[in-house]
C-alpha cells in the first residue's frame, strides 16, 4: 500500500500553479535548506516554473530545488481545514535574473481528494516502522498506547453491544409478559450473550487480519473496517486472540450454568449453533461473511438465537410463536447494520477476497436491497400484530420509520464517501436501537395494562 | 545566543502553519507544512508517528529551516522569514511528552484539546514526537518581497 503522495511532475506543477506564491527551497552554500517566497510563472505543458531570482541569495544549479505550494484555511476560534500542500523538485538554471526550474519529481496532499483520516490509516506503515525503530534503538518494546478504558472500548467495540442488549432484553420481557421471570437467570443471560458479541468482535479483528481484509481497508470509519488496534500496534494479534477465547470461555461457562439452571434441549441447540455462527463469521472454514451470508449470519445471531434464546431460558425451554415473530424485525435490523457498514468496506474488502453483499452487488442494487430489508422489518411487525402474535402497543416500532427513510435517502449521495456515510450509518445503528426500544416500550406498556387492567386484551384476535 | 528579531517573533506567535524544510538522504530538500510554536528560546514543532519520514530525515542531518510566508497563516501579516538552525527529535515519551506544548498549541489550535480528549477515535496521530530547533540564522523580508534582499541575523554560530 502506498502511503507517499507522489504525483507526477506535470501534474505537480499543474497544481503549483494553483497557488498564489510558491516557496522556492534550496541548500545554501553553509549546507543549510533556505527557503524564500516567490512569484512563479509555472508552465506545467512545458514542464517549467520560471521565477525572478531573488535578491541577495545565489541558487544553486548543481542540485535540486523545490518549489512549494502550500495552503490552509485559518478558523478563528477552532483552528484551521482546506489543507493542501505540493512540492515540485527539479534543476534549477539562472540566466539574466530569472530561474526557470525543470520539473523532474513531485509529491503532495489535498485532504479533499484523499481524506484526513485515509491519508493517516495509509500512513500507518510508517507508525510502525517508526515504533519498531525506537525499539530496536532502544532494546526494550515501544509501542502506541491507550488509557486501559479507551482501549477496551476500542479493542472489544463496546458500543455495538447494544444489538445484543436489543433482543435479549426483548426476549425476557416477552417471557415476563408470559409469566416467567428469573432474575438471576436472565442477569446470566444479559451477560453470557453479551460476552459472546465481544468474542465474535474480537475473533473477526483476529481473522480479518489474519485473511488481510483489514490491512487492506484504507477507509475505516467508527462503525466500519474492526477496531484497527493490531493494525496500529495497540494490541498484539496473539493477545487479541487470546481475549476472543477468553470471552468465548466465559459465555460458555454461562451458558453451561443456564443448562443446568434451566435446562432445555433448545437452549442447547441455540447455544451451540449461535458459538458455530458467531465464531465463523470471519473464521475458516466457514467465514459466512466472506462468502456474501455475513447479513444471514448476523440476522439469525442477534435475531432469533439472541431472542428465543433469552426467551427459552426463562420458560426452562418453553417455545412459543410471541418471540420469534419479535425477532424478525429486530434481526433485519440488525442485519442492516452490518449491511451499509459493509459500503465503505468493499473496496479493501474485494482486493482481501471478502465477498460481502455491498461487493458482490452494483450501488443501485445495494440501496434497493436496503429499502426492501427495511420495508420488510415494518411489514413483518405489522403482519405480526395484526394476526395477534405481538401486542397492538409494538406498533410504536413505526415510529423509528422517518429514522430508516433518512439512512436510505443518505446512502446515494455518500455511497462512495466514506466519511460522508458514517452520520448515515449512525442513524442506521440509532435505528437499530430505538426500534427495539420502541418494541419494548410497547411490552411494557403491555405488562402494566397486564398488571392493572388484566382484562383489556391487547392482542388482535 | 542572540535574540530572536521581534518581527520574526510576532510571526511566530501569529502562525497557523509554517514550512518546515529537512534534507532528505540525497541531499535534496523536502518540505513539510507544520504548526510552529515558540516557547521563547526555541521553535517546536510536532510530528505523528504516522508522518514520521522527516523524523528520520532529521537524525541523518540536522540542518533544517523553517520559514513563515503565508500572509492568510499570520491573519495578514505580508512580512515573511526563513529561520535556519539545527534540529533535534524528542521522543522519550510518544505517547505523552508533546503534551508540554498542549498550551501553546492550543492558543492556535483551540479544537486540538477536544481531539485529544478524543484520542480513542484517531490513536497514532496523537503518538508524536518534538522537532525542537535551536535557530542559528534568520532572513527576514519586511515587505514579503523576495525582490529586496533579506535582513539577516545571526543568531549562533553553526553547529560543529
Amino acid at each position: 500500500m502506498r502511503s507517499t503522495p507522489e504525483i507526477d511532475a506535470r501534474t505537480g506543477l499543474e497544481k503549483l500553479a494553483t497557488y498564489p506564491y510558491q516557496v522556492a527551497t534550496w541548500i545554501d552554500e553553509t549546507g543549510y535548506p533556505l527557503s524564500v517566497a516567490v512569484e512563479a510563472r509555472i508552465d506545467p505543458v512545458a514542464g517549467t516554473a520560471r521565477f525572478v531570482a531573488p535578491a541577495g541569495l545565489a541558487i544553486p544549479t548543481a542540485n535540486d530545488i523545490s518549489l512549494t505550494g502550500s495552503h490552509i484555511r485559518p478558523q478563528p476560534g477552532y483552528g484551521y481545514d482546506e489543507r493542501r500542500h505540493v512540492t515540485v523538485w527539479g534543476p534549477a538554471l539562472v540566466e539574466d535574473g530569472i530561474v526557470a526550474v525543470r520539473g523532474t519529481s513531485a509529491w503532495g496532499w489535498d485532504e479533499a481528494e484523499v481524506p484526513f483520516f485515509e491519508y493517516s490509516e495509509r500512513s500507518v506503515g510508517k507508525s510502525r516502522r517508526y515504533f519498531d525503530a525506537l525499539s530496536a534503538e532502544r532494546g526494550t518494546p515501544v509501542k502506541p498506547r491507550l488509557s486501559f478504558g479507551f482501549l477496551t472500548l476500542r479493542s472489544t467495540r463496546l458500543p455495538f453491544l447494544t444489538a445484543t442488549l436489543v433482543p435479549v432484553v426483548l426476549g425476557i420481557v416477552i417471557a415476563a409478559r408470559q409469566g416467567s421471570f428469573d432474575l438471576v437467570a436472565a442477569l446470566l443471560t444479559i451477560v453470557g450473550a453479551c460476552l459472546v458479541h465481544l468474542g465474535l468482535n474480537v475473533s473477526n479483528d483476529v481473522f480479518d487480519t489474519l485473511q488481510g481484509a483489514d490491512d487492506a481497508n484504507v477507509t475505516p470509519t467508527q462503525f466500519s473496517g474492526g477496531s484497527r488496534v493490531i493494525q496500529y500496534g495497540l494490541v498484539s494479534l496473539r493477545q487479541m486472540a487470546a481475549l476472543s477465547t477468553l470471552f468465548y470461555v466465559l459465555a460458555g461457562l454461562i451458558g453451561l450454568g443456564l443448562l443446568a439452571m434451566r435446562g432445555s434441549t433448545a437452549l442447547l441447540v441455540i447455544g451451540i449453533v449461535g458459538i458455530i455462527v458467531s465464531l465463523g463469521y470471519t473464521a475458516p472454514p466457514l467465514k459466512f461473511v466472506y462468502r456474501g451470508l455475513g447479513e444471514i449470519a448476523v440476522a439469525l445471531g442477534f435475531g432469533p438465537f439472541m431472542l428465543v434464546g433469552a426467551y427459552v431460558v426463562q420458560t426452562r425451554g418453553a417455545l412459543s410463536w410471541e418471540p420469534f415473530a419479535a425477532s424478525i424485525p429486530v434481526a433485519l435490523l440488525v442485519a442492516l447494520i452490518l449491511y451499509v457498514n459493509e459500503i465503505p468496506d468493499r473496496r479493501g474488502d474485494a482486493h482481501a477476497g471478502k465477498r460481502t453483499l455491498p461487493v458482490r452487488f452494483s450501488r443501485g442494487a445495494v440501496i434497493a436491497g436496503y429499502n426492501l430489508a427495511a420495508g420488510a422489518a415494518y411489514v413483518a411487525l405489522v403482519v405480526a400484530v395484526v394476526v395477534g402474535l405481538l401486542p397492538v402497543p409494538a406498533l410504536l416500532m413505526l415510529l423509528t420509520i422517518p429514522l430508516a427513510l433518512q439512512v436510505s435517502r443518505g446512502l446515494e449521495p455518500n455511497y462512495d464517501n466514506p466519511y460522508g456515510l458514517m452520520a448515515v450509518m449512525g442513524v442506521n445503528v440509532k435505528l437499530h436501537l430505538l426500534a427495539g426500544l420502541a418494541l419494548l416500550a410497547g411490552y411494557a406498556v403491555a405488562l402494566v395494562a397486564g398488571a392493572v387492567a388484566p382484562g383489556v386484551d391487547l392482542f388482535i384476535g | 545566543m542572540a535574540p530572536m528579531p521581534e518581527p520574526v517573533l510576532r510571526l511566530l506567535d501569529a502562525a497557523l502553519v509554517g514550512e518546515l524544510t529537512v534534507i532528505d538522504r540525497s541531499g535534496r530538500p523536502v518540505t513539510y507544512p507544520l504548526i510552529p510554536l515558540w516557547d521563547g528560546e526555541k521553535v517546536y514543532l510536532t510530528s505523528s508517528t504516522l508522518f514520521s519520514r522527516k523524523l528520520e530525515h532529521i537524525r541523518t542531518d540536522a540542518r533544517v529551516s523553517l520559514s513563515i510566508t503565508d500572509p492568510v497563516a499570520v491573519g495578514g501579516a505580508t512580512d515573511r522569514a526563513t529561520i535556519q538552525g539545527d534540529a533535534r527529535v524528542i521522543e522519550e515519551d510518544p505517547h505523552g511528552g508533546w503534551e508540554r506544548l498542549l498550551p501553546i498549541w492550543e492558543k492556535k489550535e483551540p479544537s486540538i484539546v477536544y481531539f485529544l480528549k478524543a484520542r480513542v477515535a484517531l490513536p497514532l496521530f496523537f503518538e508524536r514526537a518534538l522537532i525542537e530547533i535551536t535557530p542559528r540564522r534568520v532572513l527576514y523580508w519586511a515587505d514579503g518581497d523576495a525582490a529586496v534582499a533579506p535582513v539577516v541575523a545571526m543568531l549562533a554560530e553553526e553547529a560543529a
